[in-house]
């Protein structure tokens, strides 16, 4: 098992938004969370990578070791990967520093020598290639000014030059049209291994599609109340989310 | 912030040993009676010594002014000697001759007096300054041979004196205000750089600062004229010993650009600071202005300021020829107890003048930056535009920004345009690049240096790197 979720809650102030989450990933699998927006998906990925605004409860086990009482650098150190749904922007801090920086810091705990401008650049370039970037953005500064669809891929190109064993993916389909979803999703799928974890969070069923998972499970209210093979995802579009939960009337999102 | 910013408990200010050196100093307290024994010390003619009381009888008349954003207390100006010079074994005769002290003092801050070219292939002409005096200046043969002149003020006073006499007070006069006439007063040297007309000065110019004696005041005077058509980038860059006591440096710069002449001039000033406590540090009260006298002539500031107590100018440009060009860049670092009131003055007489003045501040700790500026556009400008962007970053809740655009216009086709923000370092700029491996101070000096890029940019090559690096070393002790 590359995480262990064990009754997981987190709260904002009064607000509880995590209520009590289990969900265990094995490594080397690829995982989808569905559900409605506002559910706490986001605020699911932003705990596990360490988010300080959040009061959390429970036990999280990365590849056997205690996540919660890490820092979001040494989690990242660990091998955990977030793709954020709203990627930040960094004015004046160039792309292609920024990810040598970030590579070199994260090579320097695993014990390996830092990359220098040029050989990191040769590296990057074919992750570019996969994530069929526009070199252009290399030279601009992180996220500035750059559409939907390009921080998205910015997000990918990170995680394909980071190599995590756990990578977790929020939204990363929403903004993308179907030619970018497409070439996401084949880098994505390049990334696949036996040696690394996806975790897909998502409200369209669209992605999987493209990117199809070993397990489905889904999310309403801050928990998991249902998990399920890829079919699920199909099944979900067609009832809604909350099929199975008599206390609503009515289904929330679902379809594109 | 997710993490306090922690008092400022072990920077290292790693300039601020103190070297032995065999000094003249001349007793503390100021008269005439001093002047004219500076003025003697330096052989000067006598149109320059009645310049100097001219400027002390204007001074002690002149109220210290207060209107800053800025507090230090009374100081005392009988208490402060305004003369200290290393005393040189014997004349110089060639560089080799330089005191092996000084050399060594120099070669500990990174500073080669040596006539080599630096490893990033720029060649740069060093003028070094210790308290009152130039000990050094490198490549003035191979500048003599395309007529520019590069040497010490005092230097120039005796070898250049029409053209020092031509120049000296025209663009910031002997009363100026408080500060200038007092440097007038008691000025002891400085550089003095002279390109002639169509000359593209074939390498950075630069004089390094040093402080080294105590209880002393450095008054430097520099001069910069470019005749038509030519070209200079002069650099600037100063560190003094730690010490508990504060130290008064009121230089006064000026620059002259005839027509179609650039300068280029950039500082990188890092005077002690001051410890954590506030105690000691420099006073740097500096008047520079530049006087594009010329038409299409440009003058253009860069400042890196992370040094000194109290850091207080505002780098001109007086716009005098049609569609000449000033421009500021500007970044102030305060952490600490550090505080800066800076920005700058655009004067616009000439017509289709542009100026545009870019400000970053930086605060940590209880650390306290002031953007001033004052965009002035007479009747006479016609057509004149200023583009001003002040941009305020706050780290730590003690710290403090405020702004203080002044914006007078006198003629109605003048455009101007003010921009201001003020932020902190994001919460979620610090989670993401920690969220990708990198370490909370690593990535708030990142985010820093990401700020002020638009002004690092202007530096050259090397000077930025190094302006990098001060503003990693001035944060480092004030994260996490
Ligand atoms: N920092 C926060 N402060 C207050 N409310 C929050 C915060 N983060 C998330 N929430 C709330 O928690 C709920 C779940 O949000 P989120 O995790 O973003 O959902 P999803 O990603 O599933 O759309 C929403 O109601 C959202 O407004
Ligand atoms: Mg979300």
């Amino acid at each position: 098992m590359i995480l262990k979720i064990e009754n997981l809650r987190a709260k904002v102030g009064d607000k509880e938004i995590l209520r009590g989450v289990n969900l265990e990933l094995p490594l080397g699998q690829v995982h989808a969370i569905m559900g409605p927006n506002g559910s706490g998906k986001s605020t699911l990925a932003q705990v596990l990578a360490g988010r300080e605004e959040y009061t959390v409860t429970g036990r999280v086990l990365f590849d056997g070791e205690d996540l919660l009482t890490q820092t979001p650098e040494a989690r990242a150190f660990m091998g955990l990967f977030l793709a954020f749904q709203y990627p930040v922007e960094l004015p004046g801090v160039g792309n292609l520093y920024f990810l040598r920086t970030a590579l070199n810091s994260v090579r320097k705990q695993r014990g390996l020598e830092a990359l220098d401008a040029v050989d990191f650049l040769a590296f990057a370039q074919k992750r570019m290639d996969l994530v069929e970037m526009d070199r252009s953005l290399m030279s601009r500064s992180v996220n500035e000014g750059f559409s939907g669809g390009e921080k998205k891929r910015n997000e990918i190109l990170q995680l394909a030059i980071l190599e995590p064993k756990l990578a977790i993916l929020d939204e990363t389909d929403s903004g993308l049209d179907i030619d970018a979803l497409r070439t996401v999703a084949k880098a994505v799928n390049a990334l696949r291994g036996p040696d690394r974890t996806l975790l897909l969070i998502t409200h369209y069923q669209r992605l999987l599609d493209y990117i199809v998972p070993d397990q489905v499970h889904v999310m309403t209210e801050g928990q998991i109340v249902r998990s399920g093979g890829k079919d699920l995802a199909l099944e979900l579009e067609h009832d809604g989310y909350l099929a199975d939960a008599p206390d609503h009337t009515l289904p929330v999102g679902g379809t594109p | 912030m997710s993490t306090d910013i922690g008092e400022f408990t072990d920077q290292e200010y790693k300039y601020g040993f103190t070297t032995d050196l065999d000094t003249d100093i001349v007793p503390r307290g100021l008269n005439e009676d001093v002047i004219r024994l500076i003025s003697g010390k330096k052989n000067e003619p006598a149109w320059l010594l009645d310049w100097r009381l001219e400027a002390y009888r204007k001074w002690v008349k002149k109220p210290e002014p207060r209107w800053q954003n800025v507090h230090y207390d009374p100081i005392d100006y009988q208490d402060i000697s305004y003369y200290a010079a290393p005393k040189p074994k014997k004349s110089l005769a060639s560089l080799n001759e330089v005191d092996p002290e000084v050399r060594a003092m120099f070669d500990k801050l990174g500073i080669s007096l040596a006539e080599q070219e630096r490893l990033s292939g720029v060649t740069v002409a060093v003028d070094a300054v210790v308290d009152s005096v130039s000990v050094a200046t490198t490549f003035k043969k191979k500048l003599a041979e395309v007529g520019v002149i590069f040497c010490s003020f005092s230097e120039a006073v005796q070898n250049h004196p029409d053209l020092v006499q031509k120049y000296l007070g025209s663009v910031v006069s002997n009363q100026d205000n408080f500060f200038a006439a007092l440097n007038a007063a008691v000025f002891t040297d400085g550089s003095f750089c002279y390109i002639p007309k169509g000359v593209h000065c074939p390498m950075e110019l630069s004089t390094y600062f040093r402080i080294n004696a105590a209880d002393t005041g450095q008054f430097e005077r520099t001069l910069i004229i470019a005749e038509e058509g030519s070209y200079v980038s002069y650099l600037e860059g100063c560190t003094a010993p730690m010490r508990d006591k504060n130290q008064l440096h009121a230089a006064v710069v000026e620059l002259v650009a005839l027509e179609g002449a650039v300068i280029k001039y950039s500082t990188v000033q890092n005077w002690y600071p001051g410890d954590a406590q506030g105690r000691g540090g420099i006073y740097n009260f500096v008047t520079k202005r530049g006087l594009c006298a010329g038409a299409n002539s440009k003058i253009s500031w860069t400042q890196v300021e992370t040094g000194s107590a109290i850091t207080w100018k505002y780098p001109g440009v007086i716009l005098q020829g049609d569609g000449s060009v000033g421009e500021f860049y500007s970044v102030a670092l305060t952490a600490n107890y550090q505080q800066a009131d800076t920005g700058s003055k655009m004067v616009h007489l000439g017509k289709n003048t542009r100026s545009s003045i870019i400000s970053k501040t930086v605060s940590a700790d209880h650390g306290q930056s002031t953007y001033r500026g004052l965009v002035q556009i007479h009747d006479t400008a016609i057509g004149a535009r200023n583009y001003t962007q002040c941009d305020s970053l706050l780290m730590g809740k003690d710290s403090g920004a405020s702004t203080f655009p002044y914006i007078e216009v006198k003629h109605p086709s003048a455009k101007v345009e003010h921009e201001a923000s003020t932020s902190k370092i994001g919460e979620d700029q610090l989670f993401y690049c920690r969220q990708r491996g990198i370490p909370e101070e690593e990535a708030t000096i990142m985010i820093v240096n990401g700020f002020c890029r638009e002004v690092f940019k202007t530096l050259p090559m090397e000077f930025a790197v190094e302006a990098q690096r001060l503003l990693s070393v001035s944060l480092e002790g004030s994260i996490g």
